[in-house]
């Protein structure tokens, strides 16, 4: 039948597209180690603790340069906190407000609805304190890189001593997954660089694990609910079509 | 009249005075259609109905995109985030493009196996040609939208082509920009037109049905309908196939906006555009990329333009380019290899338009280039002198009511 042979191709289209190969080759034909990720895959999710342990590295580690514009407080609700946990958070940091009523702009502590404040109030200023590079934005990281969360792994574990014979630029570190291997940006995560509320031992590559959990998470804040519908759309068309199927046999049954 | 009878009084009212319904009766209910269309048939009225998805989902991003060069890309990660299942309507327009490209270029390509294109169906063809050029356009427009670093530089390569044009060329440049490069009129005009030319194409696809109903559906066989044992009624028969079509469809397309929402899409358009940063490679959409490596091909720019239109231009002056009188390649053996040839040529073109243009991809890209135009220019009209068709069955019903079905029959009866 031709409708089983287009049907077998459509599942194995989906076959194909669904099957990560192990290996993949970065923008630059870096080849990149694949991890195993709790977000990966038709019925991924996220791990709550590895978000709330990335939000952690994202604060005390990265946000030092990185800003994260499009991270509200209120999102952090996703990550497991409740509401007043999210209150406390946005309230340990100051938020520029105003006008006023005289006209001046003032300060005030964080509520739920603002977004996370950027470390510098514009790039100028971020290439000024950072010799001249501009550290990007953090909130599309994962999707903005080809295979972004194997890339941001292995670019943050994968600082290194330049081969023989390399020199590397003032101010650059060698690094074996950065498209160029020359990175501004010095190795961020060192062993015990933070301190885990829930007692998992801090290694840097465990770090590394972390942030790059939480950054899947502020790519997609929604990629759970989506595959939580992919599921039951795939589930509802697969019958609808089964049904279909029948009734056109039935239908020109009286044809051939 | 000789029109249905409407048992529903008020349908039987407004149709005395306006007789929509009899139309629709006769166009989409008793429209005599081949017997004998394959699966390959469903693909006209699937690149419809996708159609009206994308201009459906369309209307509602464009409710909450902001066309302004400092908002764009904001605005669209607001729909991917704040807007309720914006994600979903995002992800189902994006990938939708995508889509309605596979299925229009499976449309055409079934064309061109079964001779669609040939009298009396020259127009149809020709408006159908269109219809794709319109969705280039489209969804070019559509892309450079999000303003991510492909959008941009997308849009810059692009619009640059004019330029090769003689003396207009520059003035046609600087009127699609609206200044002096890519900049926020660019942007503005092409939301505008991106809203706009979807509409033009539903207009273009009533003439192309319009035309299609003046001699129905050609047919696997290529064959004329020779009377009522021939043809069945669109409905129920077609309507319930393109159903089960549809559903097929749709369970493919769910899997890829459900679970590879961004397999077809480009990294760095999650790059806010920046003027002052070139990406490394720049790359079209997927379905650009056999006339992009058409394009790159050709070592002279203006040469290389020519040939890029050029490739969609021949598809015009098809029906007149294949002169074989007989419609079905399935009865032309050697138009049947060389359709296959065709074909992974446009596919290795496809891949060669993603890779970088230097060595063994240059010279590959070159004589997938040479030997697209052969194939229309020297090896169609040629085709037709040197082949000897197979004998073709008399009418669409004999094979079908014999033993088996479909053609292959039809071959052995007559052989």
């Amino acid at each position: 039948m031709r409708a089983r042979g287009l049907i077998t191709a459509a599942a194995v289209i989906i076959a194909v597209g669904l099957t990560t190969s192990p290996v993949r080759a970065s923008g630059d034909g870096i080849e990149l180690p694949s991890q195993d990720w709790s977000f990966a895959g038709v019925f991924g999710t996220f791990d709550r603790g590895e978000l709330q342990r990335g939000f952690q590295v994202y604060k005390e580690v990265c946000s030092g340069c990185h800003s994260l514009n499009y991270i509200a407080f209120r999102n952090l609700a996703d990550l497991g906190f409740n509401e007043l946990e999210v209150k406390a958070i946005a309230a340990g940091y100051e938020v520029q407000d105003g006008p006023n009523k005289e006209g001046e702009m003032f300060n005030r502590p964080g509520l739920p609805a603002d977004r996370i404040p950027a470390p510098f109030p514009n790039d100028n200023a971020a290439r000024a304190s950072n010799g001249g590079a501009l550290p990007p934005d953090l909130s599309l990281m994962v999707d903005a890189r080809p295979d972004g969360a194997n890339y941001l792994y292995a670019l943050l574990t994968g600082y290194d001593d330049a081969p023989s014979g390399m020199t590397v630029a003032e101010g650059m570190n060698y690094n074996t997954y950065f498209p160029g291997h020359q990175v501004a940006m010095p190795p961020p995560l060192f062993d015990d660089g933070v301190e885990y509320a829930d007692g998992t031992k801090a290694t840097a590559a465990q770090q590394a694990r972390d942030i790059t959990a939480f950054l899947a998470w502020t790519t997609e804040p929604n990629m759970e609910a989506r595959k939580e519908m992919g599921v039951m759309a795939i589930l509802f068309l697969l019958i609808m079509t089964g049904l279909l199927y029948l009734s056109k046999r039935k239908i020109w049954a009286d044809v051939h | 009249m000789s029109g249905p009878n409407f048992s529903n009084s008020v349908v039987r009212w407004i149709d005395h005075r306006l007789p929509v319904f009899t139309f629709m009766h006769h166009e989409m209910h008793e429209y005599p259609t081949p017997k004998n269309l394959n699966y390959w048939w469903n693909f006209g009225s699937l690149a419809g109905i996708v159609l009206v998805i994308l201009i459906v989902t369309g209307i509602v991003l464009a409710m909450h995109y902001t066309p302004h060069v400092d908002y764009a890309f904001q605005s669209v990660e607001r729909i991917m985030r704040d807007v309720n299942y914006g994600w979903l309507i995002r992800y189902i327009h994006a990938n939708g493009a995508s889509f309605f490209f596979i299925v229009v270029y499976i449309h055409i390509f079934r064309g061109m196996y079964y001779g669609s294109y040939k009298a009396p169906r020259e127009l149809l063809w020709i408006l159908g040609v269109v219809i794709l050029l319109l969705m280039m356009a489209t969804a070019f427009m559509g892309y450079v939208l999000p303003w991510g670093q492909m959008s941009f530089w997308g849009a810059t390569v692009i619009t640059n082509l004019f330029s090769v044009i003689p003396i207009v060329g520059d003035w046609i440049v600087t009127l699609l920009w609206g200044g002096f490069s890519v900049d926020n009129p660019t942007l503005n005009r092409f939301f505008s037109l991106h809203f706009l030319l979807p509409f033009v194409i539903v207009g273009v696809v009533v003439l192309h049905i319009v035309a299609l109903h003046r001699f129905g559906s050609n047919n696997p066989l290529g064959i004329d309908v020779r009377g009522k044992q021939d043809s069945i009624p669109f409905h129920p028969y077609y309507t319930i196939k393109d159903m089960f079509g549809l559903g097929v469809f749709l369970t493919i397309f769910a899997a890829v906006v459900f679970f590879l929402p961004n397999a077809m899409g480009h990294a760095d358009n999650y790059i806010p555009a920046n003027p002052l940063v070139t990406p490394a490679h720049i790359v079209p959409e997927w379905y650009f990329l056999p006339f992009y490596a058409i394009l790159r091909a050709i070592p002279d720019k203006l040469m290389g333009v020519l040939a890029m239109f050029a490739a969609i231009g021949v598809l015009f002056i098809l029906p007149w380019l294949d002169r074989s009188p007989i419609r079905s390649g399935t009865f032309r053996p050697l138009f049947k290899i060389f359709f296959w040839l065709l074909l992974a040529d446009c596919v290795m073109l496809t891949y060669l338009g993603g890779k970088p243009p230097e060595g063994v991809y240059v010279i590959l890209s070159r004589l997938g280039t040479l030997y697209y135009f052969f194939h229309f220019l020297i090896l169609l009209p040629g085709l037709s002198i040197f082949e000897t068709p197979k004998p073709l069955p008399r009418s669409i019903s004999q094979p079908v009511l014999g033993s088996g079905a479909g053609p292959v029959t039809a071959e052995k009866e007559n052989s």
